[in-house]
């Protein structure tokens, strides 16, 4: 049967018997960043053309459906076309900060894939506080999208990243309080160690009503903290043009659009690990067969399939509501999202104190 | 008393938004409900919706007979100009004046397809065509004479 862990560990024998140790780990080193910029580049392409067709379909239209075969291609032609443009430093802007907001968004893209479980035994990083590098990590990007818009030299760039300030820092309350909810039922913060526990069933049935009301409230903060719609008051297009990314041009703008993308991928693959289990089969209780049966389908395929679930959710979302005022953002997390996180959090640790769940 | 509001308020937003999540949802599940029309690939098969106004047409029947008496009712009507009859007079075998229409030119490129023309015209005799393709290389060739070489005014209107 096909396996990661299977090419990964003959990989690594084969460089163990052929160089020394430390060489060893450089090329695996190297192996990674490519395996991880390739992933990037992949999805990218993958995700705009599923999030053009998905909102196409939504509202009742075709979407591209021109270049290759049903548009699969448009948006490599889309990646071409912004690759051969130019990318434009507007004269009043800081120059040094400008052009380096873009990577520091990409860079902390890429950290947060470090603890993610691919599929069962591969992993980037099996790190013991998985859960807490991976909210400490998730902030760092509002620095890039501020650092863009101040740079910027442009009110509406201005704007766009304040407002995309104020929604990461208030809404990242209540994501961290919904994963709290599964650390507690896990009692651990490795990301390994919560796949694991989710062997004999998914935490999100597993965990009662508290695990659906963490569930809803980590998919709206996830939301909420990749900027999208209906949280897109940072680059309202109606209002703020486009907002911290006004400016840029070229492969600039595509780092900051691709570098969205990958995040939503990120927190949908938190979202799966965490409530879905995982790269973990779906098992019913003692229905041995039908066990089995799941077992036959690769661990990749579960992480993969879960995560893209998850990730249509969010494009539903962004194709069904409208976008809110700030003053409703704020207060729908305020008055809304953290009263309910707190009191779902004190729930689960109720339930997991006297042993509810299953 | 608070509380109730507080819950009921989070029950209503959570129900409205699940309300908009079933109707796209339905869109999504259901592709038969796509009204994009593939336009060049479906152009024999196209079905123009009844109301739509493509340019100005003057009816002939199969005796490349009209009903347009030259009363320029619809050029009083035009508010831009894009309609200018001119007229003839024909002699009648009693030996009377008869006023008939000569040409009746129609500038599309000035056209609003506002229907005023039609609408003012006492005799039926022009209509709004649902052809859209009006692109072509050369402006003068937008301006058109609308009744037929030979045509004449059909019996018994007047």
């Amino acid at each position: 049967m096909f396996s990661f862990h299977g090419i990964t560990s003959s990989v690594q024998t084969w460089l163990n018997n052929t160089f020394n140790p430390t060489i060893t780990v450089m090329i695996e080193s190297v192996i990674v960043i490519l395996l991880a910029i390739a992933l990037f580049a992949a999805l990218g392409l993958v995700l705009v053309i599923m999030e053009r067709r998905v909102a196409a379909f939504m509202q009742i239209r075709l979407g591209p459906n021109r270049v290759g075969p049903w548009g699969l291609l448009q948006s490599t032609a889309d990646t071409l076309k912004l690759i051969m443009k130019e990318g434009l430093t507007p004269d009043g802007a800081d120059k040094f900060l400008f052009n380096l907001a873009p990577f520091i968004v990409m860079i902390v893209a890429m950290l947060i894939l470090a603890p993610i479980g691919f599929a069962k035994d591969f992993q980037i990083w099996d790190i013991n506080i998985g859960v807490l590098y991976l909210s400490a990590i998730s902030s760092i990007s509002v620095i890039g999208i501020l650092m863009a818009g101040w740079a910027s030299n442009n009110k509406y760039s201005l704007m766009g990243a304040m407002r995309s300030g104020a929604q990461i820092v208030s809404y990242e309350l209540s994501a961290g309080l919904s994963v709290l909810s599964i650390v507690v039922l896990t009692g651990s913060l490795k990301l390994s160690d919560i796949v694991a526990s989710q062997e004999n069933g998914w935490w999100i049935f597993k965990g009662h009503i508290p695990a659906i009301i963490a569930f809803v409230i980590f998919i709206i903060a996830a939301t909420a903290e990749t900027n999208r719609a209906p949280f897109d008051l940072a680059e309202a297009e109606s209002e703020l043009t486009a907002g911290f990314h006004t400016e840029y041009s070229g492969m600039k703008f595509a780092l900051f659009f691709l570098a969205e993308y990958i995040n939503i991928f990120i927190v949908c693959a938190i979202g799966a690990t965490l409530f879905f289990g995982g790269w973990m089969p779906f098992h019913v209780g003692s229905w041995e067969g039908f066990n089995h049966i799941m077992d036959y389908i690769p661990s990749s395929v579960w992480f993969f399939g879960k995560t893209f679930f998850l990730i249509f959710v969010i494009m539903w979302f962004r194709w069904t509501f409208p976008r809110l005022r700030i003053d409703q953002l704020l207060n729908l997390e305020w008055k809304y999202l953290l009263p309910i996180s707190m009191f779902n959090l004190l729930l689960m640790t109720i339930i997991a104190i006297m042993g509810w769940h299953f | 008393m608070f509380l109730k509001d507080y819950i009921k308020d989070v029950y209503g937003a959570v129900k409205s938004l699940l309300t908009g999540m079933r109707l796209t949802g339905y869109y999504f599940t259901h592709p038969k409900e796509i009204i994009t029309q593939q336009y060049p690939d479906n152009r024999d098969t196209l079905k123009m919706a009844e109301r739509f106004r493509g340019e100005v047409v003057m009816l002939h029947d199969e005796n490349n007979e009209h009903a347009c008496t030259g009363c320029s009712a619809c050029e009083l009507a035009c508010p831009n100009g894009t309609i200018k009859i001119i007229n003839k007079f024909d002699i009648t075998p009693e030996g009377k004046k008869k006023k008939a229409i000569d040409t009746f030119v129609y500038h599309l490129e000035l056209c609003t397809m506002c229907n005023l023309c039609v609408m003012a015209c006492p005799t039926d005799a022009i209509k709004m065509a649902q052809t859209f393709e009006h692109s072509v290389f050369d402006r003068n060739k937008l301006t058109k004479k609308l009744n037929h070489d030979g045509s004449k005014l059909r019996e018994g209107v007047e």
